[in-house]
């Protein structure tokens, strides 16, 4: 029989070794799925970690994706410190393009320098609202907010779905489900000329920073990580569970939608039917293989963006299906998720339950 | 010393065979011995006391004994053939019942139909009949349609009791099965549990209350550390003697010290807490002997304080309190009215379970009333205002559960010195907190109540449950309040943390503080309250001054009952 025996003391450095030893397991389990698919691994590991690296243009790429993975996996963990687990960032995201967009939409062919920010504030607002759905269920009425989140998020993806086919359809877009591309002053300022890398990685490091100053060394931080370890300490002292839980949605809806807002207004410039490929739901990775840490995030998010990127080299160099990025990030999770059992417990098997003395 | 004194004064009570026999049990759990090679006997028509404090490893033993766990080494023999018990299921196959310290019955069923649940299947009527035939013959009379949820915390016990007799063990184990009830209702189980006793079950009853023990055990196993330290007959041993085995020697000779002229009352008072508290200095009360009429020859006078105050300035009101029974409240709060003067302290007894917990929660401000002035502070009304505002105002708790409620289980004492300091000392400004002075004030705590810790990063769950209390109670005081509202000050504490922790509530309350301590443990009330009063079903009793009251009193008041003026 094998079962699991609670550790006396989880290891601490441990704790900090467990994304390091995923990343090694799910390296391993890379090779050996490769090798069963009968293509070469050591081309195929080329193809997926060194190529997307190895030039400026792949670096840049890199950063694109790492920037809403950085916004949303921080923002994130300071929710699930609190545990909170808004599972719907991918909806919240939808919505701040949704919204932030239709400002760039408004302001079609307008120039000023209000534009921009404007359309931030509608990207923050829009995610907030969808965030706030789950806040209010769960503070009013003890609704989950894994299920209504995640639940909205497919609500948001069909919002998009027919508004891009309808209300803000490009006029001159022969029918199809786009919206007009953005006008200059509703794009983000590129960071890199000739590549895709756009300021919103520069906020994901701030944001990261600021994420990690509010945890650390501030009241409210404090206040989310006591609401997690112990809500009934956090009540004793006077910490209001349902305001951290409404504090903890709206910052993680708001950064989504910012997100969301900064992929339509950066690298896509118009509206798309489809507009993230899993941001949101990646960042959830992200944010556990980043210790729930705003700096463990960053490096974390580059790991998850590369993961997406290698994906895409694999694909076009050896015609391997994309879902190798899901396969990837999937073992990685699941190793993380594994190591972390491991921590808190000891497999214990077969030990006789009974010794003569 | 003791110990072996005792040990040699082994008890072999008549011709009975063992009933059961545990031998060599060892069961370790990571980083504790829980049971270090514990043997153990009972025979069929006894009342076999296990006694030990807490963390003595008593209830891992009856867990092994019930198939809850497994040892890790030993042997458990029945009626004289080894064998493995691996579940309840099993243990009550083989005639073991046992009754648990928390019940496992659900409110809105009736007495029927939460004793039909376990049993295999029977038509209701001849259960019923069962019910009342089984539990009037053994002094428990119950009546099998009422619902659970009106019944009190006495009468769920019977229905508890009565599910194992209808099995017909041949062992009852009971586990503390009276730190749920009144005096009175400890009088009519000990009838039950003798009555059983005649009839040829066996009876392990697990407990660390002396007095109890002495009246109705005739054989005592001790436990100490995980380890039996001595099988005595508790009839023969006085109270200082088994207080003695169960705790070590340290206490043991500052007990023995102070036994020439008091020990017949601190023999009789029974609880081995007062042992440990006499070094303090502070219980004049035990001299003062017992009083000739009482039934149990228990009650403990004090002398009226010289320096309570009632006269001074009432700093803590509660007006006509009232809180409905919801979900997290299950007690419903009755117009509970008290005041708490400054330099006193007052004591709130009562069974478990009685709404001691809304009331901390109605006082702590976890939950707030629409009408402010329903608490007040200092004269202010702050019913309406949340925790952290009245903490702000003076207000200190410590709540009974340390672990999750008084602080974080992960965070580092510094953290938690954080958690309510950050309201009354200068550990942040701005929103932002200084980690340094938390630091500080985390050390200071430390420091003065002399808490065993590594240092101030170490987490909460790291420490025992004695340094932690004082950690949390030194917490609250460090930080001044004007009232401070404790629940069991010294549940599960050692004798040491509880001595440190009663002279500091003293000294707060000597400072000018009121205090109230909430708590279960009656002999703690009376050694530390100016007046106490009880709390039952939810309505708080008149307050007495503790000096004109005795224990007997008190548990009439811990059973709803009031006192002629």
């Amino acid at each position: 029989m094998i079962r699991l025996e609670r550790r006396a003391a989880p290891s601490r450095t441990m704790g900090w070794l467990a994304p390091l030893l995923a990343l090694l397991a799910t390296l391993i389990a890379g090779v050996l799925m490769f090798a069963l698919l009968g293509v070469p691994v050591l081309e195929a590991l080329q193809a997926f970690f060194v190529d997307p690296l190895s030039s400026r243009y792949g670096l840049a790429e890199l950063g694109v994706k790492a920037a809403p993975l950085i916004m949303i996996g921080v923002a994130l963990s300071i929710g699930f410190r609190a545990q909170v687990w808004n599972i719907g960032a991918e909806g919240q995201l939808i919505v701040g393009a949704i919204a932030g967009g239709s400002v760039a939409l408004l302001f079609h062919e307008v120039d000023g320098w209000f534009v921009m920010p404007l359309m931030a504030l509608g990207g923050i607002l829009g995610g907030m609202v969808w965030a706030a759905v789950p806040a209010l269920l769960r503070t009013r009425f003890n609704a989950n907010e894994i299920l209504t989140s995640l639940m909205l998020t497919y609500v948001a993806a069909l919002l998009l779905s027919y508004l891009v086919s309808g209300p803000l359809r490009d006029p001159d877009g022969f029918n199809f489900p786009e919206s007009r591309l953005f006008h200059d002053a509703a794009l983000l300022p590129r960071w890199l000329s000739g590549t895709r890398l756009h300021v919103g990685f520069l906020i994901a490091l701030a944001i990261a920073v600021a994420g990690w100053v509010l945890l650390t060394r501030t009241l409210l931080g404090f206040a989310m990580q006591v609401n997690g370890a112990a809500p009934r300490a956090g009540a004793q002292t006077g910490f209001n569970q349902n305001h951290l839980i409404w504090f903890a949605l709206l910052l993680g809806g708001g950064v989504a939608g910012l997100a969301g807002l900064f992929e339509v207004a950066g690298p896509i410039g118009q509206l798309l039917p489809s507009i993230s490929p899993g941001y949101g739901f990646t960042a959830i990775i992200v944010a556990f293989l980043g210790r729930l840490h705003p700096i463990g995030v960053v490096f974390a998010a580059l790991i998850m963006a590369l993961s997406y990127l290698g994906g895409e080299s694999a694909q076009i160099s050896l015609n391997l299906p994309l879902a190798v990025t899901g396969v990837f990030q999937g073992l990685l999770l699941f190793f993380l998720l594994a190591a972390d059992v491991l921590i808190g417990f000891r497999v214990v098997i077969g030990r006789t339950s009974l010794v003569q003395r | 010393m003791v110990a072996d004194e005792l040990t040699n004064n082994d008890v072999a009570p008549g011709t009975a065979a063992p009933l059961v026999e545990l031998r060599g049990i060892t069961k370790a759990y990571p980083g504790v011995l829980a049971n270090d090679a514990v043997d153990l006997t009972v025979r069929s028509g006894s009342v076999h006391a296990l006694l030990g404090e807490n963390g003595a490893g008593k209830s891992t033993l009856v867990k092994v004994l019930f198939g809850l766990l497994q040892p890790d080494a030993g042997a458990i023999s029945w009626q004289g053939r080894e064998t493995r018990i691996l579940s309840p299921a099993e243990a009550r196959r083989l005639g073991i019942g046992m009754v648990f310290q928390h019940f496992s019955l659900f409110e809105s069923l009736t007495v029927l139909e939460n004793i039909a649940l376990g049993m295999a299947v029977d038509a209701d009527a001849v259960l019923a009949g069962r019910i009342v035939e089984v539990s009037t013959r053994y002094g428990l009379p119950l009546d099998p349609d009422s619902a659970v949820h009106t019944l009190s915390v006495g009468i769920r016990q019977r229905i508890e009791i009565c599910r194992c007799l209808l099995q017909e063990p041949a062992l009852l184990i009971m586990d503390e099965p009276t730190s749920v009830l009144t005096p009175q209702e400890v009088g009519e189980l000990f009838t039950t549990l003798r009555r059983l006793a005649s009839e040829g079950t066996a009876i392990l009853y697990i407990s660390h209350k002396l007095d109890e023990i002495r009246d109705l055990c005739d054989e005592a196993t001790i436990l100490r550390g995980g380890k039996r330290v001595a099988s005595v007959d508790p009839r023969k041993q006085s109270a200082n003697h088994l207080a003695a085995s169960m705790m070590g020697d340290t206490v043991a000779s500052g007990a023995l010290a102070s036994e020439a002229p008091a020990n017949k009352s601190v023999a009789n008072s029974g609880d081995i807490t007062l042992v440990g508290r006499e070094p303090e200095g502070r219980m004049p009360a035990l001299e003062a002997g017992t009083e000739p009429e009482s039934e149990t020859g228990q009650i403990l006078r004090r002398e009226p304080r010289p320096d309570a105050r009632p006269e001074s300035p009432v700093r803590l009101r509660l007006k006509a309190v009232s809180l409905p029974a919801t979900a997290s409240e299950a007690i419903a709060l009755h117009d509970i009215s008290l005041d708490v003067h400054g330099g006193e302290i007052v004591g709130i007894a009562g069974v478990a379970g009685n709404g001691q917990d809304e009331l901390m929660r109605v006082i702590a401000g976890e939950v707030c009333l629409p009408r402010a002035e329903a608490v007040q502070l200092d004269g202010r009304g702050v019913a309406h205002r949340h925790a952290g505002q009245r903490r702000r105002l003076g207000l200190g708790v410590v709540p009974e559960e340390r672990l999750g409620h008084a602080a974080v289980p992960s965070m580092t004492l510094t953290e938690n010195a954080y958690l309510t300091g950050h309201h009354r000392r200068a550990l942040g400004r701005g929103g932002f907190l200084f980690r340094g002075a938390s630091r500080r004030f985390a050390t200071e705590v430390i420091e003065r109540f002399d808490v065993r810790c590594n240092g101030a990063e170490s987490t909460a769950a790291s420490l025992s449950g004695g340094n932690l209390q004082k950690f949390v109670v030194g917490r609250e005081i460090l930080q001044a309040p004007t009232v401070l509202v404790v629940a069991q000050p010294t549940w599960g504490v050692d004798v040491g943390a509880a001595g440190v922790i009663h002279k500091a509530l003293r000294e707060l309350a000597d400072s000018g503080a009121a205090v109230l301590v909430i708590s279960q443990d009656l002999d703690e009330l009376m050694g530390l309250s100016d007046r106490i009063g009880a709390i039952c079903a939810g309505r708080l009793s008149a307050l007495h001054t503790t000096a004109s009251v005795g224990v007997r009193e008190v548990g009439l008041l811990m059973g709803g009952g009031a006192l002629a003026a």
